[in-house]
């Protein structure tokens, strides 16, 4: 039996000892208190995640977009020729990182997989610690991982997403989108197909079925109704669908004579090959040419289907044969560095990295809730719009001329481009041509339209 | 009912083409997806009938298939650079002209010609390739696991396939490729007005007429390759009771690699001519292989004219599943409907359509 002998020194180490350890964890919970915001960067380089597509229908946007996004990395670090931060109206980009601090990134694969892509984007936010996600292509995925940013406290530049509900009724705080969405788009297309084809149409549409395909054709078909167009019939169809012939088969026998695809990625190089290999551009409906429309182009879709676009309309966001300084500049350093003209998802990766790194620079934070404040900003209004909600950050000089990033949703507003398939192409990039650049007083809306309307942009989190 | 006398009341599902016309319709779009599934089928049934492996890989022998197709349509279009100062391209420099080196060689017209049938002239490389493919994989792989249970043969082909898909997805990318048919096949064929119905309603392209055919040629030569040859003979012996044809001093293990190779092939040019319908993209083999699979269980595990019936039953119940009136009553049935008569058949007839006592049922 051992006696337990108490000394007064021993009785001090103990209570050292014993002190110690209390304290430890104390300690450690401090060190985290000492974060103002969730992934404050605390060394000399502060990391961005790019969380894209590499696999599924869009795989192939979301490789532009990495590409994009590797370049504005290398502008923001002083390295190459600096691309559209020479152009754009904000001047607190110097060239030297952010606030100091070298760029560094991680990149993820959504998959175009909601679940997937929330889980590659946690994994960023925990394990690499980012201040901002960007990038992705599908407004199912944008919509997901927006939503997991708000709760989280992190930035999210989203990218590729076109559905109205990504700053409609899903709008979050802590969003931003620089892409133009379905309405900007069935307004600017309206217009330009009644006068191309006739007021007197019949038009079936075929739909993804997710919320972009929705909103998309729900877009359509308030401003093809408002030129007189009737909609004959809409049918949804899965995303991946592969083949589509049971979609396309009863179109040529429903009395309609123009079809509309709300189709994007793989889904729309299948669907309109199939469309035209089913004759339906060579038949005629009602006494005039079938016709059929594309409304959301992309350049990589465009290459994908080959000859099968011509003469087709749709819309886009940018394109690189725009006419104005700071394209040009971005279609130079992109093409120089890659070997081809960027996609209008890669300008749009690539000006969300610049603007946040911009917003940051004015803020004098990472802290998401100074980011947001910054990019609300409130001080610029666009000319010739007569709305109380036309206030929020006012700049020009990254591809799209004068560009207003709302306060009230979180939306861009900027010009929309109508485009059309080349009749002759000269090269494998110049397959689509700019019809008409309409102005943005054309598809401006107010925050509180019905297709917006419901959800609450909430307030900003930063995760402390 | 055709175009013209649709006026007003086009609101209505099932408006539009009539009923008979859309029936025709169905039936045709199955016809080409059901060729599909069958020809896959077929490979897995001869695959399971000789050497009793559950090949899970068979939808990435499809999938290689359409690769081939992709192949031979770059290897046609590799080109040399000509530098034509007189165009720009979209940088400002002189554009740089793309020339196929087949049309350098055999001029313009020839050139243009060869490249335009590059799908069918893919299946010069396909039969040699897929057979080496299929043989190197028996041989190399699955002969180790004739001695396992059906589970671990399903896993170490479900693997593979998987290792086959990311090894094509390095080379060619995850994007769909378009690869077109021939000039010659690429418009369609107004079925509706040549069977006296109303013209413009029923129109189906060349090309899906084409897989139709071809894959009726391919189906009846693996029949008639199996019952009037010696070695189809000695094969379908061997199916039924391998042990005593081995007895009887037959190899029958080389033969039936040889029909490993052959089910390669067959799966392979099934993919080759489905590269103009459908724009191979790395995994397309797996939306094939599950189909297939319920195709060869419903058809009867062992059986192959249950495989080939089963395919273009539930290719044309599939096309019948996506139309608008259907999917009126039971929306997302388009998705369903393979699954769902697989259920029923095997409730009600658990060996399938043609199944064979004794199969599986050790």
């Amino acid at each position: 039996m051992s006696k337990l002998i108490l000394t007064r020194r021993g009785l001090l180490k103990a209570g050292v000892a014993g002190g110690a350890v209390l304290a430890a964890p104390m300690h450690f919970i401090r060190g985290a208190h000492a974060a103002e915001y969730l992934n404050q960067p605390m060394g000399s380089t502060v990391k961005f995640g790019f969380n894209v597509p590499q696999t599924g229908p869009y795989a192939a946007e979301g490789k532009d977009e990495l590409l994009a996004q590797q370049l504005a990395v290398e502008h923001l670090n002083g390295e190459g020729d600096g691309g559209m931060i020479n152009t754009f109206s904000s001047k607190h980009l110097k060239g030297n990182g952010v606030l100091g601090k070298k760029v560094e990134f991680v990149s993820g694969d959504t998959q175009t997989k909601s679940d997937a892509a929330r889980a590659s984007a946690r994994s960023m936010i925990e394990k690499d610690g980012v201040v901002m996600i960007n990038g992705g292509s599908s407004s199912g995925v944008a919509i997901a991982v927006q939503g997991l940013c708000q709760e989280a406290g992190i930035i999210f530049m989203a990218g590729l997403t076109h559905s109205n509900d990504t700053t409609g009724k899903d709008k979050k705080a802590n969003g931003f989108r620089h892409f133009f969405d379905a309405y900007m788009s069935g307004a600017a297309l309206g217009p330009v197909l009644a006068k191309a084809y006739g007021k007197d149409r019949r038009f079936y549409m075929l739909t993804s079925d997710y919320t972009w395909g929705w909103t998309q054709a729900a877009s359509m078909e308030k401003f093809l109704k408002a030129e007189g167009w009737q909609l004959v019939k809409d049918v949804r169809t899965p995303v991946g669908a592969g083949d589509f012939s049971s979609y396309i088969t009863p179109v040529a026998g429903s009395g309609a004579d123009v079809l509309i695809l709300n189709h994007y990625g793989g889904d729309m190089i299948n669907s309109l090959s199939q469309s035209v290999q089913f004759g339906l551009r060579d038949k005629m409906a009602n006494g005039k040419n079938f016709e059929i429309v594309v409304p959301l182009y992309s350049e990589l879709m465009a290459e994908g289907a080959g000859d099968n676009i011509k003469g087709v309309y749709g819309s886009m966001n940018w394109n690189w044969q725009l006419d104005n300084p700071a394209t040009k500049a971005f279609v130079k350093s992109f093409g120089e560095k890659y070997g081809h003209p960027p996609s209008n998802s890669a300008q749009t990766c690539y000006a969300q990295v610049l603007l946040y790194a911009d917003a940051c620079e004015r803020a004098g934070t990472f802290n998401p809730c100074g980011v947001v404040a910054a990019l609300e900003d409130n001080t610029g209004s666009l000319d010739g719009i007569n709305s109380p909600a036309n206030k929020g950050f006012l700049f020009e000089g990254l591809g799209n001329g004068k560009t207003l990033y709302r306060s009230a949703d979180h939306q861009c507003f900027k010009d929309v481009l109508v485009m059309k398939g080349k009749e002759k192409p000269t090269s494998k990039y110049d397959n689509l041509e700019i019809v008409q650049t309409t102005s943005v007083g054309k598809v401006w809306y107010e925050p509180d339209n019905d297709m917006f309307s419901g959800g609450d942009l909430g307030k900003c989190n930063s995760g402390a | 009912m055709g175009a013209a006398g649709c006026t007003n009341s086009c609101a209505e599902p099932g408006c539009g083409a009539g009923t008979l016309d859309t029936i025709i319709l169905q039936i045709l779009n199955g016809l080409d997806k059901g060729s599909a599934y069958a020809l896959i089928a077929l490979g897995l049934t001869l695959i399971f009938g000789t050497l009793g492996v559950v090949n899970f890989a068979h939808g990435a022998l499809f999938m290689i298939g359409a690769f081939c197709a992709v192949t031979v349509q770059r290897l046609l279009n590799l080109s040399f650079v000509q530098i034509d100062p007189t165009r720009k391209d979209f940088l400002g420099n002189p554009l740089k002209v793309q020339v196929p080196y087949v049309d350098s060689w055999f001029g313009h017209d020839v050139g243009a010609v060869l490249i335009s049938w590059s799908v069918p002239l893919a299946i010069l490389l396909a039969i040699p390739v897929m057979f080496a493919i299929g043989v190197a994989m028996e041989r190399g792989l699955i002969k180790h696991f004739y001695k396992r249970s059906h589970a671990e043969q399903i896993l170490v082909t479900f693997g593979l396939a998987i290792v086959l898909q990311e090894i094509v997805k390095y080379f060619f990318g995850a994007n769909p490729i378009h690869t077109a048919a021939p000039g010659t096949f690429s418009g369609s064929i107004d079925f509706g007005a040549l069977i006296g119905l109303a013209p413009n309603v029923i129109i189906y392209p060349y090309w899906r007429m084409v897989y139709f055919l071809f894959s009726v040629v391919i189906l009846g030569g693996v029949f008639a390759f199996l019952q009037f040859t010696t070695f189809g003979m000695v094969v379908r012996a061997g199916m039924n009771d391998r042990e005593t044809v081995g007895l009887l001093g037959i190899n029958i293990d080389r033969r039936f690699t040889i029909m490993f190779g052959i089910a390669a092939m067959v799966a392979g040019m099934a993919g080759v001519m489905y590269a103009p319908i459908l724009a191979p993209s790395f995994h397309m083999g797996m939306d094939f292989l599950v189909l297939s699979f319920v195709v060869v269980v419903v058809g009867g595990m062992g059986s192959l004219p249950g495989a080939v019936l089963a395919g273009f039953v539930l290719g044309i119940l599939q096309s019948f599943a996506s139309m608008n009136q259907v999917k009126t009553v039971i929306p997302g049935i388009d998705q369903v409907v393979i699954y769902l008569v697989a259920i029923i058949i095997l409730l009600t007839r658990p060996r399938g359509l043609m199944g064979r006592a004794g199969v599986m049922e050790e």
